[in-house]
């Protein structure tokens, strides 16, 4: 009966890779975690000074690359007006984020910082103005955009005008977890 | 011709011939490979009441869920896909697959043949449903199940809101088992129009026979609308094209109207065969012939055709113009009229009779009272008006299961009594029969009365939970009930299942002393179903075909032939030679498994999982190889 | 304080009362049909099953052919009637449809807008002073007597607004404006839900209609066009601060201060509606702590998220929020 184990065995692989990437979270990091801060950075307002606060946990504590977290991540893009630099991923007056350049690094704690503390030359600061959860959701999305998260975790469009390509076809189909573009 | 004449004839062992040509070898190979269209056709009942107890399972999660105000049994995603995949179970993975499955264990069994037009394409169809089934059960088991309800609409099963691979999976599993439903629809066609038993003219056909060719004509133009539909849903989710993206000049709608197209004539798929359950149990057990013949064949035609004309009425809220709305509440009242006549000619047919209430009697009395209850409430809601206040509520829940389950699984577990004994050779136990059908009827109208009443009161469909404030509790709690009772009915009859299989009384080839041709071989049959192929003189062969009526013969008995008749008259017109034991079915089976999971997660699957199933079809089709006459013959 | 009405057989205006009267039609036809048939069944079949127990089975191919002219006779008869049964209920039906339709000719119409969103109802009064617009969340205010437009539409995906005792349903779908036209002719307050399975959090997402007497009303919309309610202390002026200092300011609107979100309901008159979040909670002050501090513990997956502060952070919030009538 090589075949049904084999089967068997296939299925129970998928639902590894299937459990991890359609999980929904509902539930927060605990109470005590603030709203995330980082070593000094760059004010709202480019050019000003700098704001002390309290170091982002490099562990990134509830940060996952599911379906959902980078959907919701996806939206929150649009609402909290990344766009508005970023566009939506080509980069405008700030950098493209589609493209295989980190100016600070693609690692999520270093992706986070940026939007957390900001960072020299315009990119302002978001301390206190996200939530952990939206925080780490934004990352999880943002990473996406340079083809980081597995590709059955992307969603191939949004329902407004077509302004990207379809995220499906530029990541890697099959799950390959652990594995990173450099 | 008996065996004493063949002796005398010293013609070889009819028996022992047809034997040898129409068993399947033992052991794994021969049962992977079996095209009979009775291990078919059991695969596929026993399959789709597997799933039925799936689906059922699911239905009691959901009604502990809903027993009283706020419970957390369930979350919010769990209940989401627990609701979807009982609805997507019901409907694509047991409804339409048991009363298939039903059609070929029967039908060429009635028509006097030995198997389907096509039996490898049987196989192929049972195999792609299997597939389909378990991808969807497993995605369930993974947390991958979908859930934006079994008809997904869009936007919120569209890539944006539908996250992850969740309405994938539902996407793809509507293809297998649309695959598999044309599959069987195209193989009954076929048997019933060319391969009939020699003098079954098409007026002489049993109506179960009628109800499934009429219902396979309906699944021939109904599945083509999901497939292109869920086709342009996985497109639209995986590679980003537009169909229903309303800012890119698709519409939200255009999915609704595709749906519905196929979705309504679904239920007719489910519904038909149903009644044709009805008819074939009405003759035997009142003991006399149907009253108006004709009149219920037409009947069935009617409804077939008007139901291709009524699937707005789903969609009476979405703004439509209102002219357009009274059209489709025209056709909804109209096909009332054929399925009312019926009821009257049953109705009718019962007076004419003496009737005998064994159990699937009481199925049928059942459904009677359970279905006229659900087509009134029907006739409400082909109402624009009444349906703009109950669309989407438990009242709708309420209309759908008194139709389906009372229209059509009482019915069918009418006919599990009915034909039990044939399939197996055993009689089910009648106390735990009639004692099921009690249950089962008492459970459902528990369960579904109540819920009327709920949504008249206020309560949306598709609520994980709800406020003690709205007073929907008390009714809730009590469907609960009913639903617990629903399953003990239920669970009786598996038992009795279960157990009358090995050691229920045994039945002999007619133990209802009915109709059908089916009756006039051995329960079971074997594997080349009738030793001598018979004739018929008129309807209900076994009650008006004297002893002397003649048989075919001509036939091969040494190799799988089939005798091809015409299509009105069913005059003997060529023999035709099938397929026999091939693993080729499995094997594009798995290719086209392969192909469609594939293409969830990666394009490549396409093109390399359909030169998959080229090769699986090329394996398929290579000619057979020669026998031994033919090669004698062809040698100089 | 009564509880909302919420029932299709209690209406409260025209529409839901042509509809109640086509149901009563509907529902006394039914059963006088489904009494009749049944009676007839079973009359039939007791009839058969005492004949079976009485003289056995019959012959099968026995026929008699008057009886069976006069039964195809009955059955043809029956045909006849519920033919002309089913010409009475579509025309009874397309006259009320008709009726329902008569709202839509009002030129004296209020016009509201309501957008659905998961999982709640943005709500924006017109004026022809586009200034002059109001907007609020998930309580609908109406005057008594009046017609009201509803222009619909979904921000997202398909919704259904539904209050059962003043009319049918009518889908809000992204891409399209639908219209519905209502008129409630007794004061008091009246209960919905969203009717069309639009996500996680469809069971949470209730609708309030309140029917004021056509002054209270004016006075009503009057108000909620004038800008937040200024912190009435210093706890609340702190409340203010924290407030535009931590996420509730990018996704929230107070109108009057430097708030302008649009994605999350308009709380500039947030305090004075009955419950919060669409329905999920009495509007109190604990309640309000806790939705602010955990939303996910009250409707798992809507899109706000927990904001942890510190106590004395939350208390001066709660304070300017409570203000905000």
């Amino acid at each position: 009966m090589t075949g049904r184990t084999g089967g068997r065995v296939a299925i129970l692989v998928l639902g590894l890779f299937a459990c991890e990437r359609e999980r929904r979270t509902f539930t927060e990091p605990g109470p005590n975690a603030r709203p995330a801060s980082a070593p000094p950075g760059s004010s709202l307002v480019p050019g000003g000074p700098p704001i002390e606060g309290a170091p982002l946990d490099a562990a990134m504590p509830g940060y996952t690359e599911t379906a959902q977290a980078v959907s919701e991540g996806k939206q929150l893009y649009a609402w909290f007006n990344c766009v508005g630099c970023h566009a939506h991923g080509g980069g405008a007056i700030g950098p493209a984020l589609m493209d295989e350049a980190w100016i600070y690094g693609s690692a999520p704690f270093e992706v986070a910082t940026s939007i957390i503390a900001g960072r020299p030359r315009g990119m302002p600061s978001y301390r206190g103005k996200i939530a952990p959860a939206q925080l780490a959701q934004l990352v999880a999305y943002v990473r996406s955009l340079g083809g980081l998260v597995r590709g059955d975790a992307v969603q191939a469009r949004d329902e407004h005008i077509d302004l990207t390509p379809a995220a499906t076809l530029s990541h890697g189909g099959l799950p390959r977890p652990g594995r990173v573009r450099p | 011709m008996s065996a004493a004449v063949e002796r005398e004839l010293e013609l070889p062992d009819l028996t022992a011939e047809l034997a040898c040509a129409w068993t399947r070898p033992r052991g794994l190979r021969g049962w992977l490979g079996d095209v009979d269209h009775k291990a078919i056709g059991r695969r596929y009942i026993a399959t789709a009441f597997g799933f039925f107890l799936l689906g059922g399972v699911l239905a009691l999660i959901m009604r502990l869920q809903l027993a009283a105000p706020n419970r957390e049994l369930v979350g919010p995603d769990r209940y989401d896909q627990i609701f979807t995949t009982h609805g997507s179970t019901m409907m694509f993975l047991f409804a339409v697959p048991v009363m298939q499955g039903f059609g070929v264990y029967l039908v060429p069994l009635m028509l006097g043949t030995r198997n389907v037009a096509f039996p490898r394409l049987n196989a192929y169809g049972y195999w792609v449903y299997l597939i389909g089934g378990v991808f969807l059960w497993v995605g369930l088991l993974t947390d991958t199940g979908p859930d934006a309800g079994w008809f997904a609409y869009v936007p919120l099963a569209g890539p944006e809101y539908g996250t992850g691979k969740r309405m994938d999976v539902w996407a793809q599993m509507i293809t297998f088992t649309e695959l598999s439903a044309l599959a069987v629809a195209v193989n009954l066609i076929v048997t019933t129009l060319k391969h009939r038993a020699p003098g079954m003219a098409l007026h002489r056909m049993p109506m179960f026979v009628w109800a499934t060719l009429v219902t396979s004509v309906m699944v021939v133009f109904a599945m083509p609308a999901v497939m292109l539909s869920s086709g342009q849903l996985a497109s639209d989710r995986l590679i980003a094209t537009h169909f229903f993206n309303a800012a890119e000049g698709g519409d939200p709608l255009l999915w609704q109207h595709l749906f519905w197209y196929f979705a309504h004539p679904e239920v007719y798929i489910i519904f038909l065969p149903a009644l044709g359950f009805v008819s074939s149990i009405l003759a035997p057990f009142a003991r006399t012939q149907l009253v108006g013949y004709t009149a219920l064949v037409l009947a069935t035609v009617a409804t077939a055709f008007i139901g291709f004309g009524v699937w707005v009425h789903h969609m009476f809220a979405t703004g439509l113009p209102q002219l357009g709305q009274s059209f489709f509440t025209a056709a909804s009242l109209l096909i009332v009229i054929p399925t009312g006549v019926q009821m009257f000619l049953w109705i009718a047919t019962v007076w004419r009779g003496r009737v005998r209430l064994a159990t699937p009697m009481l199925y049928v009395v059942a459904f009677f009272v359970t279905f006229l209850i659900g087509g009134l409430t029907g006739v409400m809601i082909a109402s624009v008006p009444l349906d703009l206040q109950v669309h989407d509520t438990f009242f709708i829940v309420a209309h759908l299961h008194y139709v389906l389950i009372g229209g059509a699984v009482f019915p069918l577990l009418g006919a599990v009594y009915y034909w039990f004994p044939k399939l197996t050779g055993r009689m089910l136990d009648e106390r735990a029969g009639k004692l099921s059908c009690a249950l089962v009827f008492a459970g459902f109208h528990l369960t579904f009365f109540p819920m009327h009443q709920l949504g008249l009161d206020g309560m949306p469909r598709r609520v994980y939970t709800y406020d003690e404030a709205t007073g929907w509790g008390p009714l809730n709690l009590v469907a609960t009930v009913g639903a617990v009772v629903l399953g003990l009915g239920v669970a009786l009859t598996l038992v009795n299942a279960v157990v009358a299989w090995r050691r229920g009384a045994i039945a002999g080839p007619d133990p209802w002393r009915a109709d059908g041709l089916e009756w006039t071989t051995s329960s079971p049959p074997p594997a080349y179903n009738f030793r001598d192929l018979p004739t018929v003189c008129d309807r209900y062969p076994a009650w008006t075909s004297p002893p002397d009526q003649p048989v075919v013969y001509g036939v091969r008995a040494d190799r799988p032939e089939l005798l091809v008749t015409t299509l009105v008259d069913a005059a003997p017109d060529h023999r035709t030679e099938l397929a026999n034991v091939t693993l080729a079915p499995l094997g594009a089976a798995l290719a086209t498994g392969v192909t469609f999971i594939g293409s969830i997660f990666t394009p490549w699957a396409v093109p390399i999982g359909g030169a998959l199933i080229v090769i699986a079809l090329v394996v398929w089709f290579w000619p057979r190889p020669p026998y031994r006459e033919e090669r004698l013959e062809a040698a100089p | 304080m009564t509880a909302p009405r919420v029932s299709v057989l209690d209406p409260a205006g025209p529409q839901a009362a042509t509809i109640v009267g086509l149901w009563d039609v509907f529902l006394w036809i039914s059963i006088a049909v489904f009494v009749l048939v049944v009676a007839c069944f079973a009359v039939a079949t007791i009839r058969a099953v005492r004949e079976q127990r009485r003289d056995g089975d019959g012959d099968p191919l026995a026929t008699d052919p008057a009886s069976d002219r006069r039964m195809i006779r009955g059955v043809a008869a029956a045909g006849i009637v519920t033919v002309g049964t089913l010409l009475a209920l579509l025309v009874a039906s397309i006259r009320s449809g008709r009726a329902l339709a008569a709202l839509e000719d009002d030129a004296g119409a209020l016009h509201v807008r309501v957008t659905g969103r998961q999982w709640w109802w943005q709500i924006e009064y017109e004026h022809d002073d586009p200034g002059q617009s109001a907007t609020t969340a998930n309580e609908l205010h109406v005057p008594v007597g009046r017609t009201v437009h509803l222009e619909l539409t979904s921000a997202d995906v398909i919704h259904s607004f539904w209050v059962p005792s003043i009319h049918g349903k009518k889908d809000l779908i992204p891409g399209r404006i639908n219209r519905t036209w209502i008129r409630i002719d007794e004061p008091g307050e009246y209960a919905g839900q969203c009717a069309e399975f639009c996500g996680l959090e469809h069971a949470r997402m209730a609708i309030a209609i309140h029917a004021d007497p056509p002054d209270v009303f004016a006075a009503w919309l009057a108000h909620q066009r004038e800008p937040a309610a200024s912190p009435r202390d210093a706890e609340a002026a702190r409340g203010l601060a924290v407030f535009t200092g931590s996420p509730c300011v990018l996704c929230h609107a107070i109108a009057g201060t430097t708030a302008g979100g649009r994605l999350g309901p308009d709380l500039t008159h947030a305090a004075s509606r009955g419950t919060l979040a669409a329905g999920a909670l009495p509007n109190t002050i604990g309640n309000l702590a806790g939705w602010i501090l955990d939303p996910q513990s009250v409707k798992p997956g809507a899109h706000m998220p927990a904001t942890s502060l510190a106590p004395a952070d939350l208390h001066a919030l709660l304070a300017y929020l409570e203000g905000l009538r």
